[in-house]
């Protein structure tokens, strides 16, 4: 486990929606820590909230009906959520950087990629317009796509999904920030273009040690890049350790379910692994640990108290006493 | 690693759930929300029953308040005024002791003509409206569903040779007129059984092709219908025929169904493709089934939401008609009626008009709220989770 | 792209033709006769009814009727039966008078309603909107007559300034500041009059646009760029939500020939409105059927404009 502060850390991080007449939890009490040049996944299935708080950090919540309750982001030794809006716009883009699950809907329709791109240097640095167009397709070209002069007029509809990550990526690496935030990114691609996204982001990250915080559905992707892993259900972290001791040694009965209904060649022709039941609603979670309906190892204080997490191996740690 | 999984049932297995609720209630619930909605509601509601206990109150032989009784001794008093009782018979007299709301040039009790107006200008504005809407759905419909579907040149021929047979045979040139409409008649039949078939056929290829689809001719109509100002159009016609509250009702509704043709036509177009329609068929449930039972409902939302403010239109066209003197006539009262009658005293007796004025405005303002409350209640993309 | 306004042209002219005929139909198969030979009439003589008939040739069948009817709209020969003036120069010369209205009124809807709507949006909810949105409603539920009366007397009473008519009778030897400013009196209410209704509509349709446009996902990039609100909103929401505005703008032109029938008679405005008003009482047909006839291509030559603006302002529209 590293010792140095991290770069971004979050601490205890609560996000609540407020509906007309409940509120959704969506996020409940979550830390985790990111250090330079470390890659971070933050796994869960879709609606226990990883995607809100990912979002909670750049400040993008809509507010109402949304809501930080609680918890703090400490980025570079400042917590960024006391920040206004005019010192985070700073932040966004510069320092960390993001990249969003649909690129067709994430690029603007109406502007060709050359100004989307453009924008993004423009907005925090004065260059000229020969150095942005240059910086621009340099950015291009390193990502790998074909005649990147041409595709900086063209507009979105006109690129392939998997060139529209590529832009995505590009406008989120333009400034060079120390965090990317890739919320799902391959999620709507192809498998093959999946790869290469995930070995572009890779070698990204070698070159200019960035942060990368992943956040996926997906474990295959996990243990393919990860270093460290935090799963994540019902709002809450259930298990966090690096990617060795998540995959090898799984301890709360979550993980172990996700890890065991992976598909494998060695349980050919067996029932594939279920975990019963379904994800809670955010507004009507069950008391005590959030899993324990689902849980074969419940107990009775399973049902009405929410354990901390539960130091195992060193930076594995758990929020099960029942397994430990 | 990990045991056999339970098999106990889901319903335990999951935690507390949101309460289940019907898709009406959930509904009415975000309607609810909408303030200014709810107050349309109510004084729409309010309009409603004051229109119902109008016509009770002032309609037959000697009604309970009198709206057509004329004094001319009385005429232009401001509202809340006592009635000269020496000069008035009996049965003269206003029913509560005072004019409410004053008198007309004639005389007239106008809280009365009010009660009696309120009843037609409803009627004019939901007769009105259920003709757009039901000439609209038919249409619509028809150019959603069948869309593809053509009018092939064979069938157009034939619907010629039948008519024309018709009309010769009116004209007096009775075997000329039969052979024609028997040929017609036959070559329909003809038409029909070619649906599908292959060369080979009696019918000719070329006469077997699509000459233009449902959709395009309903569409083409829409179009047409559109080049006409609306108002002209109306103000046109019901110069033209004799004036008539039915005219004035039938012409509105004539002249505004093309909003919810395309509305509906759109809703169909797209439920047409998506899956559940796909599997109505694949368990081979039939055509009117399908149109009735399961589009249907999705497609009145927008219709609902546009015949609200349909209904507002129609009673604002009305006073706009009584205006320029094309309105309902005489004897019946309309708020509009009113309203343009009392201009020529607008600064003499400003209640004649004032009190039409706000009333209308009020009750269009409610049906304007109330639509537009449900259009955002029926909204999916506005749904909660 | 040619092939495209090709067939556009071919489709509104087919259209243009249906209208006709069904305009046609419709005067002439309402009952009654044209005022000026109405047998019933004591004024006119049965010799001087069959003259008219066979000048006009009402005898003849009705698609005879037709083609002398189009035949002299497009030789410019058409002629009132009223006044037996031609009806273009009429038209025209009420046009004229229409415009200066249509200009102001449209003018006034266009600027206001975006600033209003676009403000409504951005602030969804807060004061500003609600009572934006209060005075819209109350805008479109006025019944037009009793809003224009209420304003006429608010004006009169508190600027004593005649509002009535195109100019103040007797003013013709003024200096022209005062020829001037009393125009504009006059064009001011009438003016007003029509576009608060527009502006009512206008400001609602640009605020449900802009709202949709923000919830989309770009404007959301474009917030974790780290550009400025004012970019977000001005540069890549509204860029978004104006594309359907554009293509309104050409159906701006159908109302060239509208021209309240309302507020002219109100404000006794010599304009198309009112023009149109008496031939229908007169039953004038060739006014009623070229009011008509032009109407129709205008809305055709908005239409038609409508879709080439919106090629040209919609990158994701290439023929």
């Amino acid at each position: 486990m590293r010792t140095e502060s991290p770069l971004l850390s979050t601490q205890d991080l609560k996000v609540y929606f407020y509906g007309r007449d409940k509120i959704s939890r969506a996020v409940d009490g979550v830390s985790y820590n990111i250090h330079a040049g470390e890659t971070v996944c933050l796994v869960g299935e879709s609606g226990c909230g990883k995607t809100v708080s990912a979002l909670s950090a750049l400040g993008l919540i809509p507010s109402p009906p949304g809501k930080i309750v609680g918890g703090r982001i400490i980025f570079k030794g400042k917590d960024i959520l006391a920040l206004d809006d005019a010192a985070m716009q700073k932040i966004r883009g510069k320092q960390i950087s993001m990249i969003f699950q649909e690129p067709l809907t994430s690029l603007n329709p109406v502007f060709t990629i050359g100004d989307q791109i453009g924008e993004a240097i423009s907005t925090h640095e004065m260059i000229g317009p020969d150095a942005l167009d240059n910086r621009c397709v340099q950015l291009l070209k390193d990502m790998g796509m074909p005649s990147p002069e041409q595709r900086l007029k063209d507009y979105p509809h006109q690129l392939s999904g998997g060139q529209r990550q590529r832009v995505m990526i590009a406008m989120a690496l333009a400034c060079n920030p120390d965090l990317i935030i890739a919320d799902e990114p391959t999620t709507a691609l192809d498998v093959t273009v999946q790869a290469q996204i995930l070995n572009l982001l890779k070698s990204v990250q070698e070159r200019a040690s960035m942060s990368i915080l992943y956040i996926t559905h997906d474990l295959g992707v996990v243990s393919g890049i990860a270093d460290r892993v935090y799963v994540m259900y019902a709002g809450l972290i259930v298990e966090e350790g690096n990617t060795r001791q998540v995959f090898g040694n799984a301890v709360h009965p979550y993980t172990r379910g996700l890890l065991a209904s992976l598909p494998d060649r060695e349980k050919r022709g067996q029932r594939l692994h279920n975990i019963p039941g379904t994800v809670p609603n955010p507004a009507y979670k069950p008391e005590g640990c959030p899993f324990h309906p689902r849980c074969s190892h419940v107990v009775k204080e399973c049902k009405s108290v929410l354990p901390d997490m539960i130091d195992l191996d060193e930076g594995h740690r758990t929020r099960c006493p029942v397994m430990v | 690693m990990m045991e056999e999984p339970l098999t106990e049932t889901p319903e335990i297995l999951d935690g507390p759930q949101a309460p289940k609720q019907s898709r009406f209630v959930e509904r009415f619930q975000l309607f609810n929300q909408n303030r200014l909605a709810l107050v349309g509601l109510v004084i729409f509601l309010a309009f409603f029953i004051t229109a119902v206990a109008g016509v009770v109150l002032t309609s037959g032989h000697d009604p309970v308040f009198n709206p057509a009784q004329v004094r001319l001794q009385e005429k232009l008093l401001p509202p809340f005024s006592r009635p000269n009782l020496e000069t008035l018979k009996a049965h003269e007299a206003p029913t509560l002791g005072i004019y409410l709301l004053g008198t007309d040039d004639l005389g007239r009790d106008v809280f009365a003509r009010m009660l009696q107006g309120a009843w037609v200008s409803l009627t004019v504005g939901f007769v009105a409206v259920g003709i757009a809407v039901i000439v609209g759905i038919f249409m619509g419909g028809l150019a959603g569903y069948y869309g593809q579907g053509g009018i092939c040149y064979d069938q157009i021929l034939s619907v010629l040779l039948f008519l024309s047979g018709v009309i010769f045979f009116l004209l007096g040139w009775v075997k000329l007129g039969c052979g024609l409409f028997g040929v017609g008649i036959f070559s329909f039949i003809l038409s029909l059984t070619a649906r599908g078939a292959k060369s080979n056929h009696f019918m000719p290829g070329w006469l077997r092709k699509t000459a233009f689809s449902f959709d395009t001719l309903i569409m083409r109509m829409v179009d047409i219908m559109l080049c006409f100002p609306s108002f002209f159009l109306i103000l046109t016609v019901v110069a033209l025929l004799p004036a008539s509250i039915y005219n004035i009702m039938i012409v509105i509704g004539l002249t505004s169904w093309m909003g919810t043709t395309r509305f509906v036509r759109a809703e169909f177009l797209s439920l047409r493709e998506q899956d559940f329609v796909s599997a109505a068929k694949a368990l081979g449930v039939g055509n009117f089934r399908i149109i009735f039972r399961h589009m249907m409902p999705n497609a009145i939302a927008p219709v609902l939401v546009s015949s609200t403010i349909g209904i507002a239109t129609a009673i604002l066209t009305e006073a706009g008609l009584s205006f320029l003197g094309f309105g309902v006539p005489p004897p019946y009262a309309t708020w509009g009626n009113i309203l343009s009658d009392g201009k020529r005293f607008i600064f003499d007796a400003p209640w004649l008009t004032f009190i039409p004025g706000v009333a209308i405005l009020i009750v269009v303002l409610c049906f304007n709220l109330f639509g537009e409350g449900l259009k955002d209640a029926l909204n999916p993309k506005l749904r909660q989770e | 792209m040619f092939s495209f306004i090709g067939r556009s042209m071919v489709q509104k002219t087919i259209t243009l033709f249906f209208v006709s005929v069904v305009s046609f139909l419709i005067i002439h198969l309402a009952p009654g006769e044209p005022s000026q030979i109405d047998p019933m009439n004591p004024k006119f003589t049965p010799e001087m009814v069959e003259r008219f008939q066979k000048e006009f040739h009402l005898d003849e069948p009705l698609y005879v009727q037709y083609v002398y009817f189009y035949r002299d709209l497009f030789t410019g020969k058409i002629v009132s039966w009223k006044d037996n003036q031609s009806v273009l120069s009429k038209i025209w010369e009420r046009f004229l008078n229409s415009l200066p209205l249509f200009i102001v009124g449209t003018l006034l809807t266009w600027t206001l309603s975006f600033p209003v709507g676009i403000r409504s949006a951005i602030h969804r909810g807060g004061i500003y909107d609600r009572s934006a949105t209060f005075f819209s409603y109350f805008l479109i539920s006025i019944p037009g007559f009793f809003f224009a009366y209420i304003l006429i007397i608010l004006v009169v009473r508190v600027f004593h300034v005649p509002v009535i008519g195109m100019e103040t009778f007797g003013m013709g030897d003024a200096p022209w500041p005062n020829l001037f400013m009393d125009r504009i009196w006059h064009l001011l209410i009438p003016s007003l009059l029509g576009a608060t209704g527009g502006i009512a509509v206008l400001s609602r349709y640009v605020r449900s646009q802009m709202l949709e446009v923000e919830g989309q996902d770009y404007v959301r990039t474009a917030r974790a760029k780290g550009l400025p609100p004012d970019q977000v909103h001005y540069k890549h929401a509204l860029r978004n939500a104006l594309l359907p505005f554009v293509t309104m703008f050409g159906l701006i032109l159908p109302g060239l020939i509208g021209g309240s029938v309302i507020i002219e008679s109100i404000f006794s405005w010599p304009g198309m409105g009112r023009m149109a008003y008496e031939a229908i009482l007169a039953r004038d047909y060739p006014i009623i059927l070229t009011v008509n006839f032009v109407s129709a291509v205008l809305v055709l030559a908005g239409t038609f404009i409508s879709d080439l603006l919106y090629l040209a302002v919609d990158p994701r529209i290439r023929l």
